[in-house]
């Protein structure tokens, strides 16, 4: 495990990944999914509107890094907003 | 369309002219045909143990990973083409990001891996790391064979009392042999001419012709004939199998969704 | 095929997903950890940040090379699939000529990487080259190790010799799927060759088109080794594309943190258009009934 160099701030964050993950399984298993078609004109069940959050959030979070210099915790703020967006509509 | 092929077969040929020529035609004189006939390029390849090695190299890894691709990815597939289960779905879709991920990705984290665990510059380190690209490659293949197969021979095996193992070696297998033939032609394929992963994680004892390949600039320059027989040898393995898969090349290709 | 639900097909998956998740899980890991670190060598690391993500996002370096990747990658849609279409559509039905055609065509694609690079690296040089011996003699000025634009179309040309052939296949089992009664009531109905293509053929292609489009597209994103064979990047960085200068960056510099921080945004970038194409193919699936 030492060449993977391990960090705390990694660590956590592939924690919460994890944990998210394992949330929407049991989720998936109490209450099962059941697609709907959103906005975007495509059937999405609920594992698909967390994958297009989290893949929407790196996005933000790049362009937010690449484009100002505010702090960085705004930008995740910034996707918290985006994921309830996906949530409610997508 | 006879053209096309033209355009196809004339690059080929030039390497197929370079290969048969010496060192002194090829820089001196300028020729559509090789003059003076020579096999000398290729005797030198296989009588030089640092160049038929890489080749001997390449085949071990080739096979070690063709075998693996297809011992995993039979029961995967089955499960994908038969039964619905939770995140099938999502991982399908893992799966087949697994084949479009650049391998110059992987290439820096697997040299830390298997230097790591002590598996650098070894056959099954390389044979590992092809498996990203061609164990997904391979579900997807025998997937969309598999789902050429009507559901009701499964049930009725199961009711003439097979369990599950028997069923599937004894008869599911052979039904989709074709399937299984065309999936390790592509895992074999995709391997062989891979040349990034296999060059990076290995260096001397496992060496793989690509890499032998890009290193022969020697002393004095390069000796573009020895180049070009390597070249047409590496095209040999295709060429030979070619005919037989003529058929499902394009359902491999396109991952067998055709 | 209407599949049953049956949870316990997760173990006949395990063994890929273990697998898969040891060469692609594990490594992805290990980059995310690299690319917040700085390291000088001996795997000693000092933390820092995100700075390696910022100073890329701000460098001319990587846009310079996803814009050319996405220009390649363009020109090579653009010229790749009309044309594998146009020789589907030009190929024997059947017989001798039709196996014939397959396996001519079918083996660009089986030949190593690299040997394509070198293929086209000794074909196209002016001294012993025939392209290049040619261009030299009709006055034409070639050298595609000095001059840009050559070397854009030796690499350009050499994608199409190489990959073409995958599109056409592709449309050509396309095609065979089409019924006989299809033709045989556009000739009563006396439709026009073009009205027969783009009424009949084109819509039965399109979930294979579709394929050989995401194909295409991504294998020419993350193309590495025919150009770095046929020119190493250059002249200059002019043909440096993503996976190039991503090598050159992890295993040339052995620059970590930064190379680490470039694999996680080219990855992002992968991923985002696997999901589209995946997301379009599964709903044409969909409609039609699939």
């Amino acid at each position: 495990m030492e060449w993977m160099a391990w960090t705390w701030p990694t660590a956590i964050f592939f924690v919460v990944i994890a944990s998210l993950l394992i949330t929407f399984t049991i989720l998936a298993i109490k209450f099962p999914e059941t697609p709907r078609v959103g906005i975007l004109q495509i059937e999405t069940t609920r594992g698909d509107r967390l994958f297009i959050t989290l893949l929407g959030s790196a996005f933000i979070n790049l362009a937010w890094l690449g484009l100002t210099d505010i702090t960085q915790w705004a930008a995740l703020g910034l996707c918290l907003i985006y994921a309830v967006a996906v949530f409610r509509w997508v | 369309m006879a053209l096309y092929l033209l355009f196809l077969m004339l690059p080929i040929y030039w390497l197929l002219n370079m290969s048969l020529k010496t060192n002194a035609e090829i820089l001196g004189s300028f020729s559509l045909w090789p003059r003076d006939l020579t096999l000398a390029n290729y005797i030198k390849i296989l009588t030089d143990p640092s160049w038929y090695w890489g080749y001997i190299n390449s085949l071990i890894y080739v096979v070690i990973n063709t075998v693996i691709s297809l011992a995993v990815a039979l029961p995967a597939a089955y499960a994908f083409s038969r039964y619905n289960f939770m995140g099938d779905k999502h991982l399908f879709f893992w799966l087949l990001t697994n084949r479009m991920a650049p391998p110059a990705v992987f290439a820096l984290p697997f040299f830390q891996l298997y230097s790591s665990v002590g598996l650098f510059d070894t056959h099954i380190a390389v044979a590992l790391a092809h498996c990203l690209f061609n164990v997904p490659l391979a579900v997807w293949i025998l997937e969309g064979f598999m789902r050429g197969v009507p559901k009701e021979i499964d049930e009725t095996a199961y009711i003439d009392g097979y369990s599950f193992p028997h069923f599937f070696i004894r008869i599911f297998t052979p039904l989709i042999a074709s399937g299984i033939g065309v999936a390790a032609f592509f895992c074999f394929m995709f391997s062989w001419v891979e040349l990034l992963l296999s060059r990076t994680l290995t260096s001397v004892d496992a060496k793989p012709i690509a890499a032998t390949m890009t290193r022969t600039v020697s002393a004095s320059g390069l000796d573009w004939g020895v180049l070009a027989a390597a070249g047409m040898l590496t095209i040999v393995p295709g060429a030979l199998v070619i005919y037989f898969v003529r058929n499902y090349i394009a359902k491999g290709f396109a991952l067998g969704r055709v | 095929m209407n599949k049953t639900v049956n949870h316990k097909a997760w173990f006949l998956v395990l063994p890929v997903l273990i697998l898969v998740a040891f060469s692609a899980v594990i490594p992805l890991m290990t980059v995310v950890n690299y690319s917040v670190q700085d390291t000088f060598g001996n795997n000693q690391f000092f933390w820092a940040g995100l700075e390696w993500f910022e100073e890329l996002l701000n460098s001319d370096r990587m846009w310079g090379a996803l814009g050319r990747q996405l220009a390649f990658s363009a020109i090579i849609l653009a010229i790749q699939i009309p044309l594998g279409v146009f020789i589907a559509l030009n190929m024997p039905k059947g017989g001798f000529w039709a196996s014939f055609c397959l396996v001519v065509m079918s083996l660009p694609l089986l030949i190593p990487w690299n040997v394509v690079g070198t293929i086209w690296q000794i074909f196209g040089r002016v001294d012993i080259g025939l392209l290049g011996h040619t261009l030299d003699w009709m006055g034409v000025s070639y050298n595609y190790t000095q001059n840009p634009v050559a070397a854009w179309i030796t690499v350009i040309v050499m994608d199409v010799w190489h990959w073409t052939s995958l599109v056409a296949l592709l449309a050509y089992a396309g095609l065979q799927s089409i019924p006989q009664a299809y033709y045989q009531a556009a000739k009563i109905d006396q439709a026009s060759r073009f009205s027969v293509f783009w009424y009949i053929e084109l819509p039965k292609m399109s979930g294979v088109l579709m394929i050989a489009i995401l194909l295409r597209f991504m294998d020419s994103f993350m193309i590495y080794t025919e150009p770095f064979v046929v020119t190493g990047g250059g002249p200059g960085s002019t043909t440096t594309f993503l996976s190039i200068d991503l090598v050159k960056m992890a295993l040339g510099q052995f620059d970590l943190g930064q190379a680490a921080a470039y694999s996680l945004m080219y990855f992002l970038v992968i991923l985002l258009i696997s999901w589209v194409f995946y997301t379009v193919m599964t709903n044409l699936d969909k409609r039609d009934g699939v």
